[in-house]
């Protein structure tokens, strides 16, 4: 198996509440993988975890770079996480507001660039080119997200499903193998989500990503994932293909409750 | 009728002035005489002068009303301006004419506030690194400048160090103190960070107040030697200029180098950290990294201020790095517009000259001070000149980078 990202027995406290129990998750190369469940079944938790913003309580997280061996990066500093290849968006956007969209890209390469302080005031011919591979870099992240002609604007001035597409162009910026994607359909219309299905699908091939995504459009997931997982009370209840999921009885419990017999469509 | 609401406001506006002001403006106890004097004369004054007021301000908000729905996003005049190269570069140029000839034309007196201010510009440069651009909200700058200040008499005054010896040396000295306080302080933000830093500065300021041995104490450190000129003996004047003159070349350099910083790589990671920490980090900058080379860099310039402080007086003693100073260089900041050079260098020549040359009014010279920033930040709340980001200039590409 070609895996990218291993989740081992994950857990996760805070105080007394037990958000994650004892979770695993595994995605292989290429592979778009859905996290879905009811409100607070610790799906972000998850995230949280694997971004290192917190460290879990227990368990292990194993990243499997492209070119290199496996590494434990639970308990790492989130900027590492994200200089080792792992990139997220928010679920609530949370981009550079008062930055323009170019800005909010160009931050994103800061990982992949290393001028310094010295090389900052002097600008050497080396800082000078570094800068403008960023700058051509980033915009033609945004040219491919089609945000080309808002690129002067501040990005709190777009309009919210430009912003989603900015998120996540500032998060291709860092180079990521691994994007993690939180509700990137949340509060789209039917016809925005359609297209953010096809962009998904698109970056996948067009720069060789593995996704996490967390979504409550069901339409969305099935076309999108192929193996899906779903959370309950920070316990993970389910975990197959689409087809698999669709049927589980586990899961229609958990989504519509008892003595619904209806399908998870 | 049209005006009927206003009217009516400035109505009530008027009442309650009367009523509020009826102890002080009306009533006058004559104690030689044992009598009261009803000087009923200056309510009507009163009255008449807040309903007035009142009206045109009334009038004025609901204009400004009319014309923001027409009208969503205004450029400020300044930054129209500045934003125009010829006037800009014309501007420049008057700018650097007039600081040329500034001590040869305006009295010695002159010359010396107008150092002064200079040292401020620097102080409002190196805090706008600090609270402008990584938005550090730091209420014990001073300490930086006491810390510059203080390394720069003492070591003098121990070891016999030169200006140009001890100017990089109190400098490095700051940056490292400035790192000192941004460690522990790593994790707190806003109004927390500000409450610490305070704490610091006046912990520093007690310190130097009360340990005589290594400090004198509130006595100070006078006879603190003026910067040397190839070994050439000036007189008082000619050192007051000479003292301008490298103030003015040291400006320049902190303007470049603060330019430079806020354009590049590390500068935008600033901006980042200030706008969201948390989106900052998860797109792979360094926090801790930031934040201490913000602090030290901040602390740096104020190190700098504070030798040239030293030298420029030639004593100094805690009572010049009180908390009253950190907030006065961060209303430079707040005044000429969190993160923008140009505003800040304006606001920090305001701020300083402006009591100075108010001096005619006297008595009154405070309250028209405080009047004047009250208004200019009504008026203005994004600073004098607002800082806009910058616009790059970009190739268009047919390829997609891929990873």
């Amino acid at each position: 198996m070609d895996n990218i990202l291993e989740v081992k027995n994950l857990t996760m406290d805070f105080g007394g509440l037990r958000a994650l129990n004892n979770v695993s998750l595994h995605i292989q190369r290429g592979e778009i993988v859905a996290l879905i469940g009811p409100n607070g079944a610790g799906k972000t938790t998850l995230f949280n975890c694997l971004t290192g913003i917190y460290k879990p309580t227990a368990g292990d997280i194993l990243l499997y770079p492209p070119d290199g061996k496996a590494k434990k990066i639970s308990g790492l500093k989130i900027n590492i996480i994200t200089e080792l290849g792992v990139a997220r968006t928010f679920q609530n956007i949370r981009l550079f507001g008062g930055m323009t969209v170019l800005e909010n890209v160009m931050i994103g390469r800061h990982t992949r660039s290393k001028s310094s302080i010295l090389g900052a005031i002097f600008r050497p011919p080396a800082t000078r080119s570094e800068e403008k591979t960023i700058i051509d870099k980033s915009y033609s992240i945004l040219e491919y997200m089609g945000l080309a002609p808002l690129v002067n604007e501040l990005a709190n001035n777009l309009p919210y499903g430009a912003q989603r597409r900015l998120e996540i162009a500032r998060a291709l910026a860092t180079d990521p193998h691994l994007l993690l994607l939180d509700e990137p359909a949340a509060g789209m219309n039917p016809q925005e989500t359609n297209e953010l299905d096809a962009l998904i699908a698109q970056l996948r091939t067009d720069y060789n990503l593995s996704i996490l995504l967390i979504e409550h459009d069901m339409k969305l997931v099935m076309n999108l994932a192929q193996n899906i997982s779903v959370l309950d009370y920070g316990e993970e209840i389910a975990c197959g293909t689409p087809q698999e999921i669709r049927r589980n009885p586990a899961v229609i419990k958990a989504y519509l409750g008892e003595e619904a017999d209806a399908e998870v469509s | 009728m049209k005006y009927a609401c206003e009217l009516k406001r400035s109505i009530y506006i008027a009442l309650w002035f009367i009523l509020l002001t009826f102890p002080i403006m009306v009533v006058k106890v004559n104690t030689i005489e044992n009598v009261i004097v009803w000087r009923w004369i200056n309510i009507a004054g009163i009255g008449v002068g807040a309903f007035v007021l009142s009206f045109f301000w009334q009038l004025y908000l609901r204009k400004k009303m009319t014309s923001q729905q027409t009208a969503p996003e205004k450029v400020s005049i300044l930054n129209r301006l500045i934003e125009n190269q010829k006037i800009y570069r014309l501007a420049l140029f008057i700018a650097g004419i007039f600081a040329l000839i500034f001590p040869f034309v305006f009295s010695h007196y002159q010359v010396n506030i107008m150092t002064t201010a200079l040292i401020y510009v620097m102080l409002g440069l190196g805090l706008n690194i600090e609270v402008g651009l990584a938005g550090l909200l730091d209420l014990g700058y001073v300490a930086f400048y006491a810390v510059g200040a203080y390394s720069y008499a003492l070591l003098n005054y121990h070891f016999g160090l030169g200006f140009w010896t001890l100017l990089p040396v109190s400098a490095l000295l700051a940056a490292f103190f400035g790192i000192l306080v941004g460690f522990p302080v790593l994790r707190l933000r806003g109004d927390y960070l500000a409450i610490v830093t305070l704490a610091f500065a006046e912990i520093l300021r007690l310190v130097l107040e009360n340990w005589n041995d290594f400090s004198f104490g509130p006595s100070g450190i006078s006879n603190i030697p003026r910067p040397g000129f190839f070994g050439m003996n000036l007189t008082l004047e000619q050192s007051a200029i000479y003292m301008y003159f490298l103030l003015i070349a040291l400006c320049g350099l902190t303007i470049f180098v603060t330019y430079r910083l806020q354009h590049s790589r590390i500068g935008r990671a600033w901006v980042a950290l200030r706008e969201d920490e948390l989106a900052c980090q998860a797109t792979g900058i360094d926090k801790t990294k930031a934040k201490l080379t913000a602090f030290a860099l901040g602390a740096m310039w104020a190190g700098i201020a504070g030798v040239l402080f030293a030298a420029k007086t030639t004593f100094i003693n805690p009572a010049s790095f009180t908390f009253m100073e950190s907030a006065m260089i961060l209303s430079i900041v707040v005044l000429g517009g969190m993160g923008s050079i140009p505003g800040i260098i304006l606001a920090a020549l305001a701020i300083i000259l402006l009591p100075e040359y108010l001096r005619v009014f006297s008595d009154y010279r405070m309250i028209l001070f405080g009047a004047a920033l009250i208004i200019m930040m009504i008026f203005r709340p994004g600073g004098l000149m607002a800082d806009r980001r910058k616009q790059y200039e970009f190739h268009r590409s047919d390829i997609i980078n891929k990873s």
